[in-house]
């Protein structure tokens, strides 16, 4: 039984991936790719779950689904504060005060 | 072939053991398909809303939120699964398990936190009405 529904929990998730994986491809902006890569990364850690489940060795890629999480949080983190201009919130309350002024 | 042999033995000896002392073992397997059914549900959720709603912030809400949940559910219901026997070792996996969902509890959102303020500082609008209206206006212009 476990076997069973972990091969159809697994089939399910890659089924599941595929709406993602469009995002990613046609994602308008690249904010939207970064999260959809978020997205399949966090799947990925249950994914390994699964596999682990269905080798009997879950106790081994438990630590690998961790390690996995961890690396896809630090990736997310590192992206995302090297995509944005690095404005500090006070230059944007000076630049919207300007904007006022200027309207 | 011949490796999908192996678990079912061990499964059909484990259920035989646990049969024979109590009556619980089935009782988690049932609870853990049904975390992992609802896990996948809201996995359904947060593809759909990812595919389909119009700007970058909703998606995000929808992804961020439904990622999140359907990853705590989908791990917990397969920690409850994996609990063959209340032996040690089985302990520890669960207890491994759960801080793999207590660790995504707590990186998922602060991610999704920092891709919005990252795209909020790149000047990336959230959507109104008015960009609404005019996206029909020039849909229906086109037609006509």
């Amino acid at each position: 039984m476990t076997h069973w529904f972990a091969i159809i929990m697994g089939a399910a998730l890659f089924t599941l991936m595929i709406p993602v994986i469009y995002r990613i491809w046609v994602g308008p902006t690249c904010f939207d790719r970064i999260l959809g890569v978020n997205v399949i990364g966090t799947k990925t850690a249950v994914l390994l779950v699964i596999i682990g489940t269905l080798f009997e060795r879950v106790e081994m890629f438990v630590d690998f689904a961790i390690t996995y999480a961890l690396l896809n949080f630090v990736g997310a983190i590192v992206i995302s504060r090297y995509l944005n201009r690095t404005i500090s919130l006070k230059d944007m309350e000076s630049r919207e005060k300007e904007g006022a002024r200027k309207r | 072939m011949m490796s999908f042999s192996s678990p079912f033995q061990c499964l059909a000896s484990a259920t035989v053991e646990a049969g024979s002392s109590e009556g619980g073992f089935l009782v988690l397997q049932v609870i853990g398909v049904l975390l992992g059914v609802l896990g996948l549900i809201f996995f359904l959720g947060a593809a759909v809303g990812l595919v389909r709603f119009p700007d970058f912030y909703t998606r995000l809400h929808a992804a961020g939120k439904g990622d999140t949940l359907s990853t705590m559910l989908m791990l917990t219901g397969f920690a409850l699964v994996t609990m063959e026997d209340f032996s040690l070792s089985s302990w520890l996996l669960l207890i491994k398990i759960m801080a793999v969902v207590f660790f995504i509890y707590l990186t998922s959102p602060t991610s999704s936190h920092a891709l919005m303020r990252a795209a909020f500082e790149d000047d990336e609008m959230p959507i109104t009405e008015d960009d609404i209206k005019k996206r029909n206006r020039q849909k229906g212009g086109k037609k006509s």
